[in-house]
């Protein structure tokens, strides 16, 4: 008995160490990065690597208000990620709500039609061009009504309106109350952890979209944050640049600044909203 | 109008929005895949242009990039299903065994973290903490003697970075699906088999790890649906001009041919190959988990 006490109490001090260790890990580059956000040019060419700075300043967070290119992108997601998130799950609850009728004629075509995408897709290309010849390319509709659902989202949605107790629709029906009326005053504020989780989902994905801003937007000052941030960090480093000679245009308190400014939103939302994701949607979504 | 459409009406108003979308933004790119047969030019549309066959897939298994496009492709996932697809389940096995309840929220809340980073910001923390003489780390590195570590720009490196910024913005928050699966577990299991005698060590091995077998399959047959989807963004982020022969894939091909040479034919063709390559990749490994007794996916 004594030799597996030793086992088990082993056992929990390497659980601890580990996830401590990897909890610094995760840690770890932000926290750098907030620290020379706050510090001096000087101090961080000369003395490298710290995690407190000696001299504190807000230079970097001032400069970055004051530079137009930086606030019109942060504008430019502010817009692209409200109105694409609120327009994503509005269509996608609508939508799984439909769906999980099991009365409703069409049902598992409709089903079929939405799970199929996940297997297999148009691709890149055709993609574009289906938003080019609409003539959504520069403005922020090619973003918002291509992204507008994403099929996952829907069939996990849908599997969890399912799993609402059926009396619902049955007292609604007695009551004569409509299929709008039953959604809105009664199925959605039941379903508040769930749409919140969606929304969250959605945010993130809208807030850090890159590669779909370059791809449908020319205009700089279309630009939103990521791309902005993308140009601040890369096009400005001589090691990465194609450039011979650049010069530095940002102080790295100003870059890091730019990152933190870009990073924060999200990190302030998510732990409010942790409690929903260890709740059934997850699992939910893997017996779809 | 009768019962049942009086009734229905209604639901089909709210699927439609949603319809339309399917439709336009996945559907009909579907059909636009067909440009990939013929010599497709804007101008004449897809009725006037030459229809070419297989032209561009055989131009695609000619082309000297394909077999190293394939290479990196396979390269990449074989690294992500060995190293990146085991994390998240050793991350939940861990956060199981902790019995302290504020301290695994506390280290569940900063391990989920880093999902809501983007990859531009991780990719670009990662230039600045190795950027050759102000980088602080490499400052360290040369500090001690041991040079610049030229993580960004040295090809060799390349795979790992990818892989490792993989691993740190996905192991936690993939640990979810994990821990729900984990949950349900019925804990008198536990207590029987304590009572038997076993250590923690074999109530892993025995009860927890069995107990997520369904949950692995699925999400490994769902991993393997994306076998040639790696992940666009995180690759284009991480490509410079001095990595290009270990990181160029078909996703970033596609984009260089279609989007800025404007062919897009011959990208779609590429895209199409890539597809039809995912499909029956998830096919077949859907197959062989009912073959090993499993449920699949579909």
């Amino acid at each position: 008995m004594r030799h597996e006490k030793g086992l088990d109490r082993l056992f929990t001090i390497l659980v601890y160490f580990i996830l401590i260790l990897a909890a610094a890990m995760a840690i770890f580059p932000l926290f750098y990065v907030l620290s020379v956000s706050f510090s001096t040019e000087i101090e961080y060419l000369t003395r490298g690597f710290f995690v407190i700075p000696k001299q504190f300043t807000l230079e970097g967070y001032m400069y970055l208000l004051g530079h137009p290119g930086f606030t019109s992108a942060f504008r430019n997601a502010v817009i692209l990620s409200a109105v694409g998130t609120a327009l994503n799950i509005v269509l996608t609850s609508l939508m799984a709500y439909g769906l999980s009728k099991r009365w409703l004629r069409f049902r598992s075509s409709l089903n079929f039609m939405v799970f199929f995408t996940l297997l297999f897709s148009g691709g890149m290309i055709p993609t574009y061009l289906v938003v080019r010849s609409l003539h959504l390319l520069d403005s922020f509709w090619a973003i918002w009504l291509s992204t507008a659902i994403a099929p996952f989202n829907v069939i996990v949605m849908r599997s969890f309106f399912q799993s609402m107790p059926s009396e619902l629709e049955e007292s609604a029906k007695i009551d004569g109350s409509g299929e709008w009326r039953l959604f809105l005053s009664i199925i959605v504020p039941l379903s508040k952890p769930v749409i919140a989780t969606f929304t969250l989902f959605y945010l993130v994905t809208n807030w850090n979209t890159y590669f779909t801003a370059i791809l449908y937007l020319n205009d700089a000052d279309l630009m939103p944050l990521q791309v902005f941030l993308r140009q601040m960090l890369v096009e400005d480093d001589p090691t990465i640049s194609n450039a011979s000679n650049v010069m530095y245009k940002y102080t790295p308190a100003a870059k890091m600044a730019a990152i933190i400014l870009t990073a924060l939103p999200l990190l302030v939302i998510f732990p409010i909203l942790q409690k929903h994701f260890n709740k059934g949607v997850m699992l939910g979504s893997v017996k779809g | 109008m009768n019962a049942y459409w009086k009734r229905a009406f209604p639901i089909y108003f709210m699927i439609l929005p949603g319809f339309l979308f399917f439709i336009i933004f996945k559907y009909i790119p579907m059909i636009g895949i067909s440009i990939a047969f013929i010599d497709y030019s804007p101008f004449k549309g897809i009725t006037g242009s030459e229809w070419v066959g297989l032209h561009y897939f055989r131009r695609l298994f000619a082309e000297g990039d394909f077999l190293v496009l394939l290479k990196n492709t396979l390269l990449l996932n074989l690294l992500d299903v060995v190293f990146f697809f085991p994390a998240p389940i050793l991350v939940a096995l861990l956060l199981n065994e902790v019995r302290a309840k504020r301290f695994k929220t506390a280290v569940q809340t900063i391990l989920y973290a880093p999902n809501f980073i983007s990859w531009v910001v991780i990719v670009g923390i990662t230039i600045l903490l190795f950027a050759t003489g102000s980088g602080g780390i490499n400052q360290i590195l040369d500090n001690w003697g041991l040079g610049p570590l030229e993580l960004m720009t040295d090809p060799q490196y390349f795979r790992w970075v990818w892989l490792l910024q993989n691993i740190w913005q996905g192991a936690g928050w993939g640990a979810i699906i994990f821990l729900a699966a984990l949950s349900t577990i019925d804990p008198t299991l536990y207590e029987a088999s304590t009572m038997d005698g076993a250590n923690r060590w074999r109530q892993v091995w025995h009860i927890t790890l069995p107990g997520l077998r369904n949950v692995i399959v699925i999400m490994f047959i769902l991993r393997f649906g994306h076998i040639m989807d790696l992940g666009f963004e995180h690759i284009f982020l991480l490509q410079n001009p001095m990595n290009q022969d270990v990181s160029k894939v078909f996703e970033t091909f596609i984009y260089k041919t279609g989007l800025i040479q404007g062919d897009y034919s011959y990208s779609t063709a590429v895209g199409l190959f890539k597809s039809v390559v995912g499909l029956v990749m998830v096919w077949f490994v859907n197959r062989l988990a009912k073959r090993m007794g499993q449920e699949g996916v579909f």
